[in-house]
């Protein structure tokens, strides 16, 4: 079946290649009211996507915690380099364009339900994360992360200007060594708490990941100082839990 | 002589005219015929709806409009349903109320969408509007159950309260009592947002069974099944019925009295709720379901057997929300079935999957677009998609007024040819030539834009993401939509070029979008210089744009035009681009 589809436009041939953009390649020219054609006859040129400005996505907050003069070229934004790799599902902030109420109550449903056949996954579990210091909010999705080290990664991205402690590449090992735990809470860095369901505040990283997403309820970024009073109970609960 | 007459027509003549004149639109028109007609127009125009709280404030809306009735305002982008809106950006309503209540007592109805409600403003509003009859509040957040108490305390006269998929703190179910034994106006309640927190049964039945004019009823989750035959029976009126949980141990007692208290709604024309839903219980709706204009199963998670077996005794239906789970087979039984449908909007179930979870495929929305003539307005999510299916749908159904489409997969080409979805999606434009509203996704170049700035000519709203190639695509939107008003994009390649040269052109829309695209703080600030009547509003969360260099693009920009100047109530991660640098404002 042919898919013929014309652009006729008044006699002029509108392939790709000869699309106008009506501005000239070297000078912005701005399209004010009363404009109505910004000029036309211009010799016109189609941007290569390779000629679009290369941004490069600055992954890690914990290296840079001044910024670099020489850095600041760098742009802050996800390169779309080609256009047939697509971002990784998991690590696309809104989307697919699913509205978090819906996320949410779906989330709560599925795991009740009967007829659901795989929980984890699938589900949405939406959070509130505030940090000390920060004048904002911010809401997270803890089922789009797998592993403390992620959800660490994402909340340093969130909140860049500020340095996050590190949760530690062994996750949730760090926190059932006291002796770290306590170099951790001493330092100026700040340490991720949570919430849970029956209204305490923990470390995060206490728990398994699995359980964290089940009982998390809210996420507090605080200072490692103030947060030392949650140590003794994040190991009291770990034993208990263990 | 002639010429006399129209100069000694009374004023009142001519506001009962207007008075028949509903319309936003037309009033607009009318107010634009001279002088006099604008001052008749003024005094005698009763509903406002501004789209955009910040393109104009409450003062200079009832210094026009001194004897406004109706207000209806929206807050915040629609990318902020998403996510992409970081907490706090504004949209507040309390500069409203308290402005409206010094000047419109008389105020009957609010109507708000994606705005920051506070139980100060609903105490507010309670207090100040005697007459006050209808709340709605679609999509907002901020206020909790004690707000909901005020106005049920205080409102005497109100006739409907709809709290649309708001966030609220549920704080106590015990609000429902605050409605007084002698209320009895109710006309339409939708509480389906409110939390599993109980809300008080008692209090809720008692309600139904003293507002006789009770035409709409949407419960929470909260409410169990068991309940329901009691509500139906003390409200056999109803017009819509929203369940809570439908699901309970299947026994035959409980079915029955069920299924008794349907069949005597003989008015009942939309359902909707269904959460967790046991199938077994269904057939006690089918006695209604041959008038069932209106269905929402968007939170019944049942399988695709059990939804053909519901929609097929719905011949009448012209709306139909539902999950992915009813499959291409259950669209095509849809097909066959339901010749009057208008609507259709399929959900994922299965969002963040990394697999399709469902046989849900493009051929389900070819099968609707065939067999349903009357379809306008189609919402499709799925995993997969083919310009010759698209090019289908746009032949069969030229008659669309909405189409959003979602392929779950960013950047997702035809998957038997592998080309972008360009052609498809220019087949859609260019025979639905009526078509307001388009969501685009997959993998798409330069030429879609081509094509719908081509064609796209009555488009009022385009959603656009992952998508283009270069400036040149953003330009032929902006150069020939010529019906454009909202503009939403999200991680293109769209820099500044295509922006600055269409600058007037965002004069004529309300709001541009454009958030991980390629638009540089320089050009954001150009923009706010050369035009005085656009708001230009950078996002970023990395801290004030001018401590990075002028060409490094912005993280979001939102423009939109206003009468109001730049707002007062940014947020610290918002800057708005003003005519004097030194307006700019630093953190």
């Amino acid at each position: 079946m042919g898919v013929g589809l014309k652009l006729g436009k008044g006699g002029g041939d509108v392939g790709g290649e000869k699309a106008k953009m009506g501005f000239e390649e070297t000078e912005l020219r701005l399209g004010l009211p009363g404009n109505i054609r910004a000029g036309e006859g211009e010799v016109a040129r189609k941007r290569g996507f390779s000629e679009t400005v290369d941004l490069k996505l600055n992954l890690s907050s914990k290296e840079s915690s001044g910024v670099d003069p020489n850095e600041k070229e760098k742009n802050l934004l996800p390169c779309a380099t080609d256009p047939a790799k697509p971002p990784a599902k998991a690590q696309v902030v809104g989307w697919p364009p699913v509205r978090s109420f819906r996320k949410n109550m779906f989330a709560t449903q599925k795991s009740s339900s009967e007829e659901s056949e795989k929980g984890g996954a699938g589900n949405a579990a939406f959070v509130k994360v505030s940090m000390d210091g920060a004048p904002y909010l911010r809401k997270v999705d803890l089922r789009m992360y797998k592993t403390y080290l992620e959800l660490s990664d994402a909340l340093a991205k969130m909140f860049s200007s500020f340095t996050i402690g590190n949760c530690g590449s062994q996750g949730v090992k760090d926190f059932m060594n006291e002796s770290k735990l306590m170099d951790l809470l001493n330092g100026s860095d700040y340490v991720p708490t949570y919430e849970d369901k029956d209204g305490d505040w923990m470390l995060v990283g206490d728990v398994p990941w699995d359980m964290f997403v089940e009982s998390c309820k809210r996420l507090r970024i605080m200072k490692g100082t103030e947060a030392i009073g949650l140590a003794p109970r994040a190991m009291e609960k770990c034993k208990n839990r263990s | 002589m002639q010429k006399k007459m129209a100069y000694s027509f009374p004023d009142e003549v001519l506001e009962h005219v207007f008075s028949f004149i509903q319309s936003d639109k037309d009033r607009n028109a009318v107010s634009m015929v001279c002088k006099s007609w604008y001052e008749i127009e003024r005094w005698c125009r009763r509903k406002i709806f501004i789209g955009n709280c910040y393109a104009v404030s409450p003062r200079i809306m009832i210094r026009r409009f001194p004897e406004i009735r109706s207000v209806e305002l929206k807050g915040k982008p629609h990318f902020a349903d998403f996510n992409l809106v970081p907490e706090g950006w504004g949209g507040y309503i309390l500069p409203w109320i308290v402005e409206m209540a010094g000047a419109y007592p008389w105020l009957e109805e609010i109507r708000l969408k994606r705005m920051v409600v506070t139980d100060e403003s609903l105490e507010l509003i309670a207090k100040s509007f005697k007459n006050f009859k209808v709340l709605v509040l679609s999509f907002c957040e901020g206020f909790s159950t004690d707000g909901l108490a005020a106005i049920a305390a205080s409102c005497k006269n109100l006739k409907e309260l709809d709290l649309r998929e708001s966030e609220v703190d549920d704080l106590s179910g015990h609000w429902l009592s605050h409605f007084p034994e002698t209320y009895t106006s109710l006309v339409s309640l939708n509480i389906s947002c409110l939390g599993s927190d109980e809300v008080s049964f008692s209090a809720l039945e008692r309600l139904v069974g003293r507002c006789p004019n009770l035409r709409t009823l949407q419960l929470n989750r909260a409410v169990p099944l068991d309940k329901i035959a009691t509500i139906l029976r003390r409200a056999p009126q109803l017009v819509e019925f929203g369940t809570g949980t439908y699901a309970a141990e299947l026994r035959p007692d409980v079915f029955s009295n069920l299924a008794g208290a349907f069949s005597s709604c003989k008015e009942l024309r939309s359902l909707s709720g269904f959460w967790d839903v046991v199938p077994a219980y269904l057939p006690a709706i089918y006695s209604v379901c041959s008038r069932i204009s209106s269905l929402n199963l968007s939170y019944a998670t049942i399988q695709s057997h059990d939804l053909i077996k519901l929609v097929c005794h719905c011949p009448s239906l012209q709306r139909l929300l539902v999950l992915d789970y009813i499959e291409d087979s259950g669209l095509e039984a849809l097909a066959s079935s339901c010749k009057d449908l208008q609507e259709l909007r399929v959900f994922p179930s299965d969002p963040f999957g990394a697999e399709p979870n469902v046989s849900l495929t493009e051929q389900g929305l070819v099968a609707v677009s065939l067999g349903c003539p009357k379809l306008q307005s189609v919402l499709y999510f799925c995993h997969q998609m083919t310009n010759s299916a698209l090019v289908n749908i746009a032949q069969n159904r030229p008659n669309l007024t909405r189409f959003r489409l979602c392929i779950i997969a960013p950047r997702k080409p035809d998957y038997v040819t592998l080309e972008p979805l360009d052609v498809g999606f220019g087949a859609i434009v260019q025979h639905c030539k009526d078509l307001r509203r388009l969501s685009l996704s997959g993998l798409l170049t330069d030429r879609v834009f081509e094509y719908i700035g081509t064609y796209a000519k009555k488009l009022e709203m385009l959603s656009v993401a992952f998508a283009g190639d270069s400036d040149l695509g953003l330009h032929h939107v902006l150069s020939g939509c010529e019906s454009l008003r909202k503009l939403e994009i999200r991680d293109c390649s769209f820099g500044d070029k295509a922006l600055l040269a269409n600058a007037a052109k965002l004069e004529t829309m309300r709001s541009l979008w454009m958030s991980s695209c390629s638009v540089s703080f320089g050009a954001c600030k150009l923009l706010g210089q050369k035009m005085p009547r656009l708001n230009v509003e950078v996002i970023d969360e990395r801290g004030p744009p001018d401590s990075r260099p002028e060409s490094c693009p912005v993280e979001k920009l939102y423009i939109y035009r206003s009468v109001a100047g730049p707002r007062f109530d940014m947020p610290p991660f918002v800057w708005t681009m003003d005519d004097e640098d030194s307006a700019l404002r630093l953190s």
